[in-house]
């Protein structure tokens, strides 16, 4: 496969303002909210106040006389319209353990906010007035929240499965048996440290809403939805459902975020859509805020015990990783996966020896399930060894970079042959890491440092590295076959180009913010010599799009992208029969550029794709034998992941009295291969690295004791705003990728990768002359205060 | 997030207003921003009967110099204040705490009266014109009353208002000259203080008004005492938790609060020192 060179194009690698953005600013854009569908019905959805209680009895009787109430039913009435069980796709172990899991519990709530019953009424707040009606008598349990109490077993929380433990998953990579054990028992440096991932939830600025439409003729049902995967719920919901899946139709309007919480199939897509069939009428659901900080799934949420062996230059020569996986009640469409996403990158961006030892338990709380959160495991993977190299570097007493520097895998390695097995294709971190401490000022930030952080100082400087590598571009259909996952990783395009030289391209991403419509464009425009404003791209309707498996894990550029440009590629051979033909040329004396075929070395015989366009749809003079019309369409399977990588720079000042942390500078250099869009890769990094901040110091979701939510309105739920977060300097590298024609590589989770260990290891390090070793997330004010008193009360005890 | 149903009546005068939440009775709540009450009643915590709407007694939105006070009308919105030449000149203490309520939108939509009226220890204008001294003029059916900022906040939310009661203005001394300070911690610019501080100093007097330390809004007065009995500003900060009784909540424990109040209590009185 050949690179596309970015110095030749005219339109990729350019910024361009996203097409999408005027309906989306002017609120042309139509959420699934503001669909305007005559005589729909409103579903509300009662939720448990338990986290954990067995349901004795439920009666909807008063319910149904509250005016406006059609219909009102719990789990049990609901029972005989489900053909199956709420999907997981994902079983990670042949063992593992999966509680069955309907739209409405039955005997037993699980969390607090799992549907108990439902209402149906001709408006929003009769719906909503009826829940207070309905009589539901619970059995309170106990509820287990702690990962080692769940582990143990002393409640039970699934009953048919005899334990609260869902699976073990390992990957043991060795060159010889027993090195790991070896490479510890002969190190010169060892660290043994342990992280807590927080629960974290996703809140994407549109909730989830859902409108199920029975159409006026025949037996199909159209399934309108907030959500990212459009073509995997239309299969989900066929199969849940029993419905034949040709008569089911899936369409995601507008979409306003996501972050991995709208891949899902959810028990309201499920209610609406059956009860729109019980009913014949349509029916429509819109989540309040308070249910998205419940009943959306949360991300993150794991333990764990990472070690490192080291050499006495700092080399790394084994590592070895236990993790404790929270997947809260029950098991969401990937929720088993997630930890697994992340079990590849335990060695960071680091020339390891096949010396690597994972394991990963993950056991059932009640509490809302976990599934994909942006980065889905990646983030806590890198998490645990860039925070562990900061250990490794302080207990060596050099420069955490300088560490990071002799760990690296080299340029001239790649594509290099990972000790898990996985060859990642480019990489350059050297030239990211020095660029970014180029654009940091990190000579002179450590220079500055010694002067400010004195004995007795109370704002103290902080400086924290992370460098990363992602592995994105899901994905490999192989590679996800040897993981377990029930579904491909490939993706699908089609590129028709109308008569009148105007294209279309059918595209199987389903973009949530994205800027697919714009980046897609400019691919086409790139291939095919039109202006970008002449494409059109269609996507999320699955009667439109058939066939794709939508946006997740920073694919859609390195798997959808790729195929349009193949499908491009397709078209313009068709276009170049017609060309000859009409040319009177030899195929191969055909050059295409700018969109017009000429004769090599015959300029003046030329003919544009336009004139070629309409040639193919009149089919008055094609060559023997060819289709009419110009159109491609390409299944793009790719053969490796795509590795994207780089290195962030946090800058902090810590405030010892208060415990504020003030990020005074943010660097990124994250190199995603040749870049469609600047503007659009810029956004992404962006809206990651604030994301990946908010975990650092901002958002976590807490519960009491007794299960119960604490943080289910904004006020609790700390997402930053605009003037909480600090300006971030960017900067990129740019390493073509060899595995795919355009040289691309997925960008949308990077920020989030990078940004959270960052900020802690400069906190950490800000602190480190305090005795502060680690900070727990999010580093709240009150959080690092406490941190910083234990440890200089420790130092006391020490000195005595 | 929908709240249950009521019953909603526009009042054109404040005679009309306390007229009608005298007809409607006990469940009847005045509203005037909406930004205190509307989120309570969204989550179903506050379900008033009626709202007697005040947000359009505009002849309640004015900043008068009054002489040896500044004139506040109740329905003056944030925004206003923190704006005003009037404020800058005489009480620059309260238009800079004004500018640090919530975020624009609340700050253009919400009122002077309505905070205090509701009362919250969290919020930033009802410690504020307790440390300035203010005095608040209640509204009945019988006339008009004054009262002292010190007596007005009884409990947690909760008001020497009678039920039939508005607030219609609010009177704060003059401060020229008064070096002063306002310390609001928080995590995002547009929460509640975790702690917030609010002081000036003039000639040997001092006033430190603590938000979100206690049920009530405080009045730091043994920090006062203190500094008038000629402590340093660093021991006289220490007292700074004397008459608080900091809760618990998910950003702060009591002990930590009593820190925080302490750290920006000297912080305050520095800055108003210089």
């Amino acid at each position: 496969m050949t690179i596309t060179e970015s110095a030749a194009s005219t339109v990729l690698g350019k910024r361009r303002l996203r097409k999408e953005d005027p309906a989306l600013l002017t609120g042309e854009a139509k959420f699934t909210s503001d669909l305007n569908i005559p005589g729909a019905l409103h579903l509300a959805v009662l939720r448990s106040p338990y986290a954990h209680a067995r349901i004795l009895s439920v009666d909807v009787s008063a319910a149904l006389a509250v005016p406006g109430v059609v219909a009102a039913y719990s789990g049990a009435d609901l029972a005989p319209l489900w053909a199956g069980p709420m999907p997981c796709a994902w079983p990670v172990t042949d063992d593992m353990k999966n509680p069955t899991h309907y739209p409405l519990a039955v005997s037993k709530a699980a969390y607090v906010g799992d549907g108990v019953a439902c209402v149906v009424a001709t408006s929003d707040t009769a719906a909503h007035d009826a829940l207070d009606a309905i009589d539901v008598e619970y059995e309170p349990l106990p509820a287990v929240i702690d990962l080692e109490d769940a582990l143990s077993d002393r409640v039970v929380i699934h009953d048919e499965l005899g334990t609260n433990r869902s699976y073990t998953w390992d990957l043991k990579c060795e060159g010889e048996d027993g090195q790991v054990d070896r490479a510890f028992a002969d190190a010169a440096y060892t660290v043994s440290e342990h992280y807590v991932h927080q629960r974290l939830i996703p809140m994407a600025m549109e909730p989830r809403a859902v409108a199920a439409v029975p159409q006026p003729f025949g037996g199909d049902i159209t399934l309108y939805s907030s959500t990212q995967v459009p073509h995997i719920l239309k299969v989900m919901t066929a199969l849940t459902l029993g419905i034949p899946e040709h008569q089911m139709r899936v369409v995601a309007p507008a979409v306003g975020g996501g972050f991995g919480a709208k891949l899902n199939v959810y028990a309201e897509e499920l209610l609406c859509t059956a009860l729109a069939r019980k009913h014949k009428l349509p029916v429509r659901w819109t989540e309040e805020r308070t249910e998205n900080t419940q009943a959306t799934i949360h991300g993150r949420a794991q333990r764990q015990h990472i070690e490192l062996a080291a050499d006495a230059d700092g080399k790394l020569t084994a590592v070895r990783v236990r993790l404790l996986a929270d997947m809260g009640a029950y098991l969401q469409l990937v929720t088993p996966g997630i930890p697994l996403l992340g079990a590849f990158l335990y060695g960071g961006v680091y020339d390891l020896p096949v010396a690597y030892d994972f394991s990963c338990t993950s056991v059932f709380t009640t509490m809302t399930p976990t599934d994909a959160y942006r980065g889905a495991g990646r983030p806590e993977a890198t998490y645990a060894i860039e925070r562990a190299m900061d250990a490794l570097a302080d207990t060596m007493g050099i420069d955490p970079l300088e560490l990071r520097r002799r760990n690296f895998i080299r340029k001239d390695q790649f594509p290099y042959t990972a000790m898990t097995g996985l060859v990642y294709d480019s990489g350059d971190h050297d030239a990211a890491a020095t660029k970014a401490a180029e654009l940091a000022d990190y000579d002179g930030l450590r220079a500055r440092q010694a002067t400010q952080n004195v004995d007795g100082a109370t704002k103290r400087l902080g400086v924290g590295v992370c460098s990363y590598f992602e592995m994105c571009g899901l994905a490999p259909s192989r590679v996800l076959a040897s993981l377990n996952y029930s579904a491909g990783g490939w993706e699908a395009a089609t590129v028709r180009v109308l008569p009148t030289n105007k294209i279309q391209v059918v595209t199987g991403t389903a973009p949530h913010g994205q800027g697919h419509e714009t980046a897609w464009s400019m691919i086409v425009a790139e291939k095919m010599g039109v202006d970008p404003d002449d494409v059109d791209v269609l996507h999320s309707d699955t009667a439109i799009a058939p066939l794709g498996l939508d946006t997740y894990g920073s694919r859609s550029l390195p798997v959808g992208g790729v195929a349009i440009a193949m499908a491009c590629d397709k078209v313009i051979d068709k276009a170049k029969k017609i060309a000859a033909h009409q040319l009177e040329a030899n195929e191969d004396d055909l050059e295409f550029a700018g969109g017009n075929f000429t004769v090599k070395g015959t300029p003046d015989k030329a003919m544009p794709l336009a004139a070629i366009a309409f040639e193919a749809f009149t089919a008055h003079n094609l060559p023997d034998g060819l289709e009419p019309n110009l159109e491609a369409q390409v299944t793009y399977d790719p053969p490796n992941f795509s590795w994207p990588f780089g290195t962030h720079i946090c800058v902090v000042e810590v405030d010892t009295e208060t415990g504020e942390v003030d990020v005074l500078k943010y660097v990124a250099v994250d190199d995603c291969g040749n870049q469609v869009n600047p503007l659009i890769v810029e956004g992404q990094v962006h809206g990651g690295v604030i994301q990946g901040l908010a975990q650092a110091l901002f958002e976590e979701a807490v519960f009491d004791e007794d299960g119960n939510p604490k943080t289910s309105t904004l006020a609790e739920y700390l997402v930053p705003a605009a003037s909480d977060v600090p300006p971030i300097t960017l900067g990129h590298t740019i390493t073509p990728s060899p595995t795919n024609p355009l040289g691309v590589k997925g960008i949308g989770e990077a920020g989030t990768i990078g940004a959270a260990p960052a900020v802690i290891n400069a906190i950490v390090d800000a602190l480190s002359g305090l005795g502060v070793t680690d900070m727990p997330m999010p580093a709240s004010p009150q959080t690092v205060w406490t941190t910083i008193q234990s440890a200089s009360t420790a130092a006391q005890g020490a000195s005595k | 997030m929908i709240p249950a149903a009521f019953d909603y009546v526009r009042a054109g005068s404040a005679e009309e207003a306390i007229s009608l939440i005298g007809e409607h009775g006990e469940d009847a709540k005045f509203i005037a921003g909406g930004h205190s009450l509307l989120p309570l009643m969204k989550l179903r915590l506050a379900q008033p009967s009626v709202l007697v709407d005040i947000g359009r007694l505009s002849d309640l939105s004015y900043i008068r110099d009054a002489g040896d006070h500044i004139a506040i009308g109740a329905m003056t919105r944030h925004m206003d204040i923190e704006k005003s030449p009037v404020l800058a000149e005489h009480v620059p203490l309260l238009a800079h705490a004004a500018g640090h309520v919530g975020d624009p939108q609340v700050r253009h939509r919400g009122t002077i009266g309505g905070s205090i009226a509701h009362s919250d220890a969290a919020s930033d204008l009802p410690a504020t014109t307790l440390a300035l001294g203010a005095t608040y003029v209640a509204q009945g059916p019988n006339g008009t009353r004054e009262i002292a900022a010190a007596d007005f906040f009884q409990g947690f939310l909760t008001t020497a208002l009678a039920a039939d009661e508005m607030l219609t203005e609010i009177r704060v001394p003059k401060m020229n000259g008064a070096g002063w300070s306002f310390q609001k911690f928080n995590r995002r610019a547009q929460d509640w203080a975790i702690v917030g501080v609010a002081a000036w100093r003039r000639n040997g007097e001092s006033g430190v008004g603590l938000v979100n330390m206690g049920s009530v809004p405080i009045l730091a007065t043994s920090v006062s005492s203190a500094l008038a009995s000629g402590a340093s500003i660093a021991d006289a900060a220490e007292q700074a938790a004397a008459e608080a009784d900091p809760q618990n909540d998910l950003n702060a424990s009591p002990e930590y609060r009593v820190h925080l109040a302490k750290v920006l209590v000297r912080r305050a009185l520095e800055e108003a020192s210089k």
